[in-house]
């Protein structure tokens, strides 16, 4: 059993979901983890499938979705790989302001440096309004506190608006 | 639910001067990100402040809410009206409350929301469902207490963070919660 990484982008139309997975059912492949969105019109999907089958039958395979040109597909193998224990704390950072070069770079480099690891990320330009939303893991023994001032130094810098938030789970 | 009769019954005519539209201030304009400053209910300038964001409500397609940052005024003042509104439960009419904040909150709902001043964008933000909220009208400068739900409660919501310098974007629930618009209203 081997873990395959997929990734398809480029021009969206309709159907492109179906064509994939019934050729990945196809040659016998489970679909794990994956995710697909737009990014400014254009189509992006990943896609985590397990299986018997090779990385060059699977390319073999998908070749005819990219053949017009309008996609690109790439096939790797994974390794295997165990999920981290997650005994961190879960936050929400939203940053948001005019659109500038370094708002990513230079807001993650904080979390980076407290050992904090962003989990999930989107970013959309609207306009002239920049908006960054990640998800964090702290750890469990990081101080929030200070990491918020340096957060809060840096989006001044920046002349960008942070909030950080920690994420609530309600048991029900 | 126990509807304030003094804020349903509440109107426009109360503040006794015309409205103008004003332009609404889009992202990121910094006065959005800024808390506004309370106001004298009483004062001409409030008043006229509440006329123009009626006015300027009014002649938005689906516009439920506006505060005085979304019209470029950094100050504690907004309207609301969602009587019409599909997901409204309880409603109290139009009014304008200054000063306002949320005196007890709670059944967190997540739903999906938009704002004037984002405009291409929308959130799934977790909002409460019940909710108090205490604030002054314009002109006699009498505090009301309104007690709501549903759609009027999230609306309050929305327009108290937004006089306290907060957009729906400070409080999407994840990465995943964000949103490109798909259809304008």
């Amino acid at each position: 059993m081997t873990i395959h990484a997929i990734t398809v982008l480029g021009h969206d139309r309709p159907g492109i979901i179906a064509d994939t997975t019934a050729r990945l059912a196809g040659l016998g492949l489970n679909l794990e983890d994956s995710t697909m969105t737009r990014l400014r019109g254009h189509f992006a999907m990943t896609l985590l499938c397990a299986g018997e089958a090779t990385t060059e039958a699977i390319q073999a395979d998908l070749g005819p979705i990219a053949a017009d040109g309008t996609l690109t597909v790439t096939v790797y193998e994974l390794p295997e790989e165990q999920a981290p224990a997650g005994a961190g704390q879960l936050f929400v950072l939203s940053v948001h302001g005019g659109d500038r070069p370094g708002i990513v770079s230079t807001v993650t480099a904080e979390i980076a440096a407290v050992g904090g690891n962003i989990t999930d990320l989107t970013t959309r330009l609207s306009g002239d309004l920049y908006v960054v939303v990640a998800e964090l893991e702290l750890p469990a023994d990081a101080d929030v506190a200070v990491l918020e001032a340096s957060i809060k130094r840096v989006t001044l810098e920046l002349g960008v608006d942070a909030t950080l938030r920690p994420i609530e789970a309600d048991d029900l | 639910m126990s509807v304030n009769e003094r804020v349903l019954s509440w109107t426009e005519a109360e503040l006794g001067v015309e409205g103008k539209v004003l332009d609404v201030v889009r992202a990121p304009a910094q006065v959005l990100s800024v808390p506004g400053k309370d106001v004298d209910p009483a004062a001409p300038e409030t008043v006229q402040l509440a006329a123009d964001l009626i006015a300027t409500m009014r002649v938005s397609p689906g516009c439920v809410g506006l505060a005085a940052d979304q019209v470029g005024v950094s100050a504690r003042v907004f309207c609301v009206d969602v009587s019409t509104h599909v997901k409204t439960k309880t409603h109290h009419g139009t009014y304008v409350l200054c000063n306002a904040e949320v005196v007890e909150a709670s059944r967190n709902e997540k739903a999906r929301e938009g704002c004037m001043s984002v405009p291409d964008l929308t959130g799934d933000v977790k909002r409460a469902s019940r909710l108090t909220v205490r604030g002054q009208l314009p002109v006699t400068g009498e505090t009301v207490e309104i007690v709501t739900d549903a759609f009027e409660a999230r609306c309050l919501q929305h327009e108290i963070d937004h006089t306290n310098g907060l957009l729906f974007i400070d409080r999407v629930a994840g990465a995943h919660a964000l949103h490109q618009r798909q259809t304008y209203l």
